[in-house]
């Protein structure tokens, strides 16, 4: 089954800004409505748009099952990995050892209403940025195995 | 009988759901201490504005993590139940 051009066309041309979207709600989790999780989702509806504009075996040839799978696996390690980094530090299971730190997202938040620097938060970007990864290849391997599902019965 | 049924149960189910909405109260909670701790500490521990990101990750991280956990073995199952459909023949697909 393979949609017409213009709605692969389409598919293209509204893949990259879907993808930078999710993107920009998964770094700004700490600043902005949304996160980890609402982001991820974000990217996957690409996914899905691409899914739905190609054949399976067309985007089967783009991405394989295996390197999302890698990816959700990674991102869970990477979750649990930076909580655990806490209590390596002498501190507790998901213990903010990097706000207020002045290193990577370090900087410091005054009390009340800010102009917001990307640049604070601590571990949160990490753990969200993580997430992200995770809820992205999680609704994509998702979709792409239903989809398997599909065309296999529909040629039997 | 059974569309009376259906149409009882739903209004029955209503009027349980309609009592218990008109006690609710919205915006002043009875033990608002912990809510007040976060609004007043939440920006300068955590150094975030987002306060509802810094309960999310920070305060409440280990929930969090078994949100994470329920999609991972969510994808797992699926990957499960899908995997026998395209069993005879694997090797195009992974």
């Amino acid at each position: 089954m393979r949609m017409s051009k213009i709605v692969r066309f389409g598919a293209d041309v509204l893949f990259g800004a879907i993808v930078i979207f999710g993107l920009y709600i998964i770094m700004h989790g700490h600043l902005t409505p949304g996160g980890g999780f609402q982001g991820g989702a974000v990217v996957a509806t690409g996914v899905a748009l691409v899914i739905v504009a190609y054949s399976y075996e067309e985007v089967i040839g783009m991405v394989k099952k295996f390197v999302l799978t890698i990816q959700e696996s990674a991102g869970l390690v990477m979750f649990a990995g930076v909580a655990l980094i806490a209590i390596g530090l002498g501190t507790t299971f998901f213990f903010n050892f990097l706000a207020n730190s002045g290193s990577l997202f370090g900087m410091t938040v005054p009390f009340g209403p800010n102009s917001g620097e990307l640049n604070t938060g601590g571990v949160l970007p990490l753990m969200n940025i993580a997430v992200g990864i995770e809820v992205w290849g999680g609704l994509a391997i998702i979709i792409l195995y239903m989809l398997s599902g599909i065309g296999k019965t529909e040629e039997a | 009988m059974r569309k009376e049924l259906s149409v009882l149960i739903i209004i029955i189910f209503g009027l349980f759901l309609g009592l218990i909405a008109l006690d609710l109260t919205f915006g002043e909670p009875d033990n608002a201490a912990m809510d007040d701790y976060f609004i007043r500490n939440g920006q300068e521990q955590a150094a975030t504005n987002n306060i509802v990101t810094t309960i999310v990750f920070d305060y409440r991280g280990f929930d969090t993590l078994g949100e994470s956990t329920v999609l991972f073995t969510a994808v797992v199952g699926v990957g499960l139940i899908y995997r026998k459909l395209v069993r005879g023949d694997a090797d195009e697909n992974e």
